[in-house]
């Protein structure tokens, strides 16, 4: 029997059609636009102005606080201005846009593509140096890697999760990394586990990528430490509280953290980029991007710089298919919309999904029949027919204690409900109003 | 360019729906109204029909001409309440009583409500019962099973296995001697027996059973619960004296437990949402079920057991909550 989490969970169609084409590498675009916020946590404060040179490397804005991050050229060239920009949010916000020139890398990053085994630096140093390189959580949710390295006062660690479940849809972003960068990946684990100091690193891998878990296996016997296991395939494997629960038995309390458990969770091309900052001094510039989608001519992975225009990335697949209907930001689960193929590439975008227009309506909505689907595939164990109706009338305290900050948005209720409601788009707006609520009460 | 979509997440969606939920369930009782038909003949079809056709267009008036709303009729809820109205029914019951009877199943026992989804209490259930009440010779006179060429509404008549059984025990007569009036276990599994239309064959609503399983329009929880609970409360009573109480087999193959069990008390508007709110709601249909049929002055009670419980269903549903992730951990272990 293959692990798994207890509770809940649905199995959508999986489409991985990019997972036999290799990683290429996209080439420059003309311009970039690198937003200032593209983490969890205080936007960076732009350090370059209007006329200045960049080399690909250099610090462009700086971190604003412990949760922030760096952010770094992608490109050599000129900045153009620093302006608001749509990004993949939907809002115009501010960005660092840059006209490329060449491509020229700053002097200290090693450009070499040799395997560096040796791990030289010591915690500290390794902490600093992740922090230096604006190393964000690549899976998606942007959260400053040197946050979750830096473990409080009184917080035992033991274990360090690595998440390379890819449990979205026809994403691949993270298989192909496992197959093409498995040595690197695994280097940066260790760095992780030293930045850490524990001696244990579990690698969970869904079981529909049997190459990645075969090459992996093979290749940890040299690291000692690390064991990859394969998991169920079942949405959301990679929800962080799921997979801590599916691979250790522990479950991370209501309202809690995974380093309430002993835990650590980073994500596999996390983990690559902590390779790639620490041993080759390289920040946190590029990134692999899965483009894809049922009518895309090549459905394929690029390795992208920041802030490239997704319109890039459509071209080198072969354009936009005639049917689009919508072009979402992320997986079918939990991605984002676009409303423009303008919007730059991010660090947290592991995909970009091209969805016909016939499968990109909704469902049309009928009466809630009380069937407790939701209830049943919910993997947080909560009652989403229940809060989604508490939240349309606005029943906050009631919201609270059925439970809706437990939410991972996780959209399984939503996705298997047979009247097509929009279940979660109400739990988020009650979740919002109840962090809301939670927040001035602290106040 | 087309303009793009844009709506939150998630983008895709199980390939499911409320009508095609419904329709699996009526696919689910084929195999019993096929054995309905070549037990009872014409009769089954004339009120399967009726129950169906005036089901569908009470709710079609109803939210024409008084709700002024679009008639959702093509979800297939009316014709699943029309269905199971009549496997609730003798064969031989005269259509004006059957109108009636759809009439309030879909207009009280629905409509009056808000219709689909906001119904607290079974809607066939409903109907059933205010027959049951309202016309009880018509309702308890059942068609002996002879076959096609059974008649209709002049089909001769014969008491049920429970009617017998009931009867007998009062009168103070042994289960062995009664039990070569009724027909032998076998007999009963698939059906060959006096009662309402759709509940005599136990091998056909299992075959139903397993389909809704296998289709995942069910889970088995609430039958299991009340199937589970009929042969623990009727093997007590039966190992205690086994010549006043019937044995557990007997119970569950006659009268409405396999109907009442797999397909009304498992209607989802009426029944909990969580699987320990399940497993009470069916553990409680069993145990008034039996203390209907051994303590009661009906030979059966799965209808009044089931409406029982479906009044109790918002109390369990507040009370009674699926075990969140997280919720009871301290320090994780």
């Amino acid at each position: 029997m293959l692990k798994t989490f207890p509770k809940g969970g649905v199995h959508p169609e999986e489409g991985k059609y990019s997972a036999n084409s290799a990683i290429a590498t996209l080439p420059l675009p003309k311009t970039v636009s690198i937003p200032i916020a593209q983490h969890i946590g205080a936007p960076s404060k732009p350090v370059v102005k209007k006329g200045d040179k960049v080399k690909v490397g250099d610090k462009i804005a700086e971190s604003a606080g412990f949760v922030s991050a760096n952010i770094h050229s992608s490109v050599s060239g000129t900045v153009v201005k620093v302006d608001n920009v749509l990004d993949s949010t939907g809002y115009k916000r501010p960005c660092v846009i840059i006209d490329v020139e060449g491509d020229d890398w700053n002097e200290n990053i090693d450009k070499t593509e040799d395997l560096k085994k040796e791990i030289s630096l010591t915690d500290k140093e390794i902490l600093n140096k992740i922090n230096e390189s604006g190393i964000v959580g690549l899976g998606g949710a942007t959260f400053p890697s040197h946050v979750k390295l830096s473990v409080p006062d009184g917080k035992k660690i033991d274990v360090l999760i690595i998440n390379g479940v890819e449990c979205e849809p026809y994403l691949t972003s993270d298989h192909r990394l496992m197959l093409e960068k498995a040595e690197e990946m695994l280097v940066g684990i260790q760095i992780l586990m030293k930045a850490l100091s524990v001696n244990s690193a579990l690698i969970g891998i869904e079981n529909n990528k049997p190459d990645a878990i075969e090459h992996l296996t093979a290749l940890v016997k040299d690291y000692p430490g690390i064991e990859v296991h394969p998991l169920k395939v079942q949405y959301p494997q990679g929800g962080e509280k799921q997979l801590i629960k599916a691979l250790i038995n522990r479950e991370v309390p209501s309202g809690g953290l995974p380093l309430d458990v002993g835990a650590v969770v980073h994500n596999v091309g996390t983990a690559y980029a902590v390779y790639e900052a620490v041993q080759k001094n390289k920040p946190l510039i590029e990134r692999v991007v899965t483009l894809t989608g049922k009518s895309v001519q090549k459905p394929s992975n690029f390795m992208v710089r920041i802030g490239t225009p997704v319109n890039d990335l459509i071209e080198a697949a072969g354009g936009l298919p005639e049917d689009t209907g919508k072009v979402i930001n992320g997986g079918p689960m939990m991605g984002k919309a676009l409303n423009s193929l303008d919007v730059p590439v991010v660090k947290g975008t592991s995909g970009i999904l091209i969805m016909p227009a016939e499968l990109s309506k909704r469902k049309e909505e009928s009466n809630c029949i009380r069937c407790a689907k939701c209830v049943s595939v919910c993997p947080q164990g909560l009652e989403p027919y229940l809060l989604n109706r508490l939240a349309q009338l606005e029943k906050n305290d009631k919201l609270e204690t059925g439970g809706v900050m437990d939410c991972i948005e996780c959209g399984s209720c939503a996705y298997t409900c047979p009247a097509g409601l929009p279940l979660l788009d109400y739990i988020r707006l009650g979740k919002s109003r109840v962090s809301q609520i939670i927040r001035s009460r602290k106040q | 360019m087309n303009k793009l979509f844009i709506s939150p997440s998630p983008h895709v969606y199980e390939d499911t729906s409320v009508k095609r939920l419904m329709f699996d369930v009526v696919i689910a009782l084929l195999p019993a109204l096929a054995f309905s038909i070549y037990f009872f003949g014409m009769g089954a079809i004339i009120v399967t029909l009726t129950a169906v056709i005036s089901c569908v267009a009470f709710e079609w008036l109803i939210q024409k001409f008084i709700l002024k709303q679009e008639p959702s009729i093509s979800d297939g809820s009316a014709i699943l309440t029309g269905l199971l109205l009549a496997f609730n029914i003798p064969t031989n019951l005269p259509i004006w009583i059957i109108i009636i009877g759809s009439l309030v199943a879909i207009g009280i026992g629905k409509m009056s409500f808000g219709g689909l989804g906001n119904n607290p209490f079974n809607p066939a259930l409903v109907g059933r019962v205010f027959m049951l009440i309202s016309f009880p010779v018509q309702m308890t006179s059942w068609p002996v099973p002879t076959g096609f060429s059974n008649r209709y509404t002049d089909a001769v008549t014969g008491a049920t296995p429970l009617g017998v059984m009931k009867e007998g025990l009062s009168a103070g007569k042994p289960v062995s001697e009664l039990m070569s009036n009724i027909p032998s276990h076998m007999e009963l599994f698939y059906g060959h027996m006096g009662g309402s239309m759709g509940e005599i064959a136990a091998l056909a609503l299992l075959i139903g059973f397993a389909y809704m399983l296998f289709r995942k329009v069910i889970k088995c929880h609430i039958p299991v619960a009340i199937f589970t609970t009929i042969i623990a409360f009727t093997g007590i009573l039966w190992l205690i004296n086994p010549e006043s109480n019937a044995d557990p087999l007997f119970h569950l193959l006659t009268g409405g437990v396999m109907l009442g069990a797999i397909y009304m008390a498992t209607d989802y508007v009426t029944s909990p949402m969580s699987v320990k709110g399940m497993w009470i709601y069916g553990i409680g249909i069993g145990v008034i079920t039996v203390a209907i049929r051994v303590f009661g002055a009906y030979p059966e009670g799965i209808s009044f057991a089931i409406l029982i419980m479906n009044a109790f269903v918002p109390l369990i549903n507040m009370y009674v909550k699926p075990k969140r992730f997280g919720e009871e951990v301290k320090d994780g272990q």
